[in-house]
């Protein structure tokens, strides 16, 4: 008897809890709780006071980029078919924050995904896709997408077409060098650098295509920027109305070159660049190099440089430099009202996490927050969310968490994407320490 | 006179490639060959094949139980001299970053390393003799 009161007492008051506190979507099938609880770990991450996380999935495949809509329903895209999708759409059906059905479509893999406008945008690893959404921004025609873009060059190396769109109606796509150093033989020691690099006339750089029009590829798109050897995470940046991009700096300086370069200068060297690009900026690669440690942009030493000659005046500085290697694979500058002040406008990195500074530790596996003022960092990164990849030191990124993609929610949580053990995180402010 | 000639050559030849199968001292013992072939691991593949065979997930292939390491040798000789840039899926998954050709190496160094990877990593495979790669790098790719 007291057992039945109790239970009748607990259904009584969850009812009662449910009704108060939850808010009914237009989707009249899910509903959300106003409290999105984070896992009692924090799913195993390391993050300020205040901040929490939960693990929202780990059940479609290698997600590589992701994107939320207005409703709180995630896209991603995948590395490799899952069940044959290279898309899936994740939705929580019950408001607990996590995912409870998937639907995938899309028979490639891929990197990037984006909204505009009404409009899902997908990448393969040569083409750029577009998918109508209805007003729940749910793909109409999925087995039906618009090819926008075709042909773009996938010769193995730094393959990902990643992508961003402004306001204006152009969307920006990277083509990444097939090559290291663009060596007349692709990392093999002492081989010297092809001048002019041939690979820079269709790749190593960003081209900006119209985002409405179908079947475009180089002919038609403008070459917006050149001399990046490779960009995985790129944004827009609505304060500033300009392009910012985190490129991979070269590998094997001490490999390639054992004479100009020590195994902890090459394990250093080069940084990681964060550029802001604007039309005909030429960030230098494979010329030059960017040195964080003497802030300066060094000749490569496939072209005659020995780790101290300067070179490349034509060619912009980063905006910031980090460490070498960590592998920067997505950029999310902050416009929600969830976290601190502080977070507004500035830039959520995810690093990848580094493999070529072996035999020393690897770096990275975590996501780097940049403070921003008027467009510009104002002070220094910090890492803002850690333990991806266990406890440190991590010397292999077989069994680690990698981070990857970033999206915001529409309550200002931020998103994590791992493509390696297919972990979706989700990082919420709590307030509490 | 020309059939005399081209017995010396072949029998030259045949000098050539079975020097290295009667290795000196120093080359009997596989121990030895797997302690000399760690170093040129350690030097050479453990950048990108990592300290422990396993590789990096997408960019570079495992060296752990998989068909290239453990099955033909000559393909996998053929690999070390040669380096590879095809796209070719390995044991089910592809890898992107081109591996430069290493036929600086000599015979006895790749056979060296190949045996010591044949048999680390969780791997049990037959050694490599400096004869077979010598085969493989006389045979044009």
């Amino acid at each position: 008897m007291k057992k039945l009161f109790l239970s009748l007492a607990v259904t009584t008051i969850s009812a009662f809890f449910v009704q108060v506190h939850s808010t009914v979507y237009n989707d009249s099938t899910i509903q959300k709780p106003a409290v999105i609880v984070p896992d009692p770990d924090n799913a195993g991450l390391i993050l300020p006071k205040g901040f929490g996380a939960l693990k929202v999935t780990d059940a479609y495949g290698k997600p590589r980029h992701i994107t939320v809509t207005p409703e709180g329903y995630i896209y991603v895209k995948l590395a490799r078919l899952f069940n044959g999708n290279g898309i899936y759409l994740l939705k929580d059906k019950n408001g607990d924050g996590r995912v409870d059905e998937g639907n995938g479509f899309g028979n490639y893999i891929g990197t990037g995904i984006a909204l505009k406008n009404g409009y899902l945008y997908a990448s393969s690893d040569e083409n750029v896709y577009r998918y109508k959404l209805n007003n729940q921004h749910e793909v109409l025609t999925p087995n039906q997408p618009e090819e926008i873009i075709h042909g773009l060059l996938n010769r193995r190396e730094h393959e990902s077409k990643s992508i961003t769109l402004d306001n204006d109606g152009n969307i920006y796509v990277n083509v990444g060098a097939y090559s290291n150093a663009c060596q007349v033989q692709d990392r093999v020691a002492g081989s010297p650098g092809m001048k002019p690099c041939p690979i820079l006339d269709s790749a190593g750089g960003i081209w900006q295509f119209k985002a409405d029009q179908l079947h475009q590829t180089y002919g038609n798109g403008v070459h917006y920027a050149t001399g990046l050897r490779n960009v995985v995470g790129l944004d827009w940046n609505t304060q500033t109305n300009s392009l910012f991009v985190m490129q991979h700096g070269r590998d094997q300086l001490h490999d390639n070159w054992p004479n100009l370069y020590t195994i902890q200068q090459s394990a250093e060297l080069p940084a990681e660049c964060m550029y802001e690009l604007y039309k005909g900026a030429n960030a230098g690669w494979p010329y030059i190099y960017y040195d964080q440690i003497q802030h300066k942009k060094i000749l490569a030493p496939e072209y005659g440089g020995d780790g101290k000659k300067t070179a490349g005046e034509d060619a912009i500085n980063p905006v910031i430099a980090f460490p070498g290697h960590l592998a920067p694979d997505g950029l999310l500058f902050y416009t929600g009202n969830m976290f601190p002040e502080k977070y507004k406008h500035g830039a959520f990195i995810a690093f990848h996490g580094s493999w070529n500074r072996a035999p020393l530790p690897q770096e990275g596996y975590y996501v780097v927050f940049v403070p921003f003022k008027d467009g510009k960092p104002t002070g220094k990164w910090e890492v803002f969310a850690n333990g991806f990849a266990g406890k440190a030191p991590i010397t292999s990124a077989r069994n680690a968490h990698r981070p990857c993609g970033l999206a915001q929610g529409p309550d200002g949580s931020l998103y994590v994407t791992d493509d390696n053990k297919g972990a979706i995180y989700r990082i919420i402010y709590t307030g509490k320490e | 006179m020309l059939k005399k000639y081209s017995f010396l050559i072949i029998g030259l030849f045949f000098i050539w490639i079975f020097s290295a199968a009667i290795p000196p001292f120093q080359n009997t013992s596989n121990k030895a060959s797997m302690q000399r072939g760690e170093k040129v691991y350690n030097k050479v593949c453990l950048p990108c094949h990592m300290a422990d065979g396993g590789g990096v997930p997408n960019m570079n292939p495992p060296l752990i139980q998989t068909s290239y390491v453990l099955g033909d040798k000559t393909k996998l000789i053929s690999i070390v001299l040669h380096g590879m840039t095809d796209r070719v899926a390995i044991d089910g998954d592809y890898y992107s970053n081109n591996m430069a050709p290493h036929n600086d190496l000599t015979d006895q160094q790749i056979a060296d390393v190949l045996t010591f990877v044949r048999n680390s990593f969780g791997n049990k495979a037959s050694a490599i003799t400096p004869t077979e790669v010598k085969l493989v790098r006389f045979k044009k790719k």
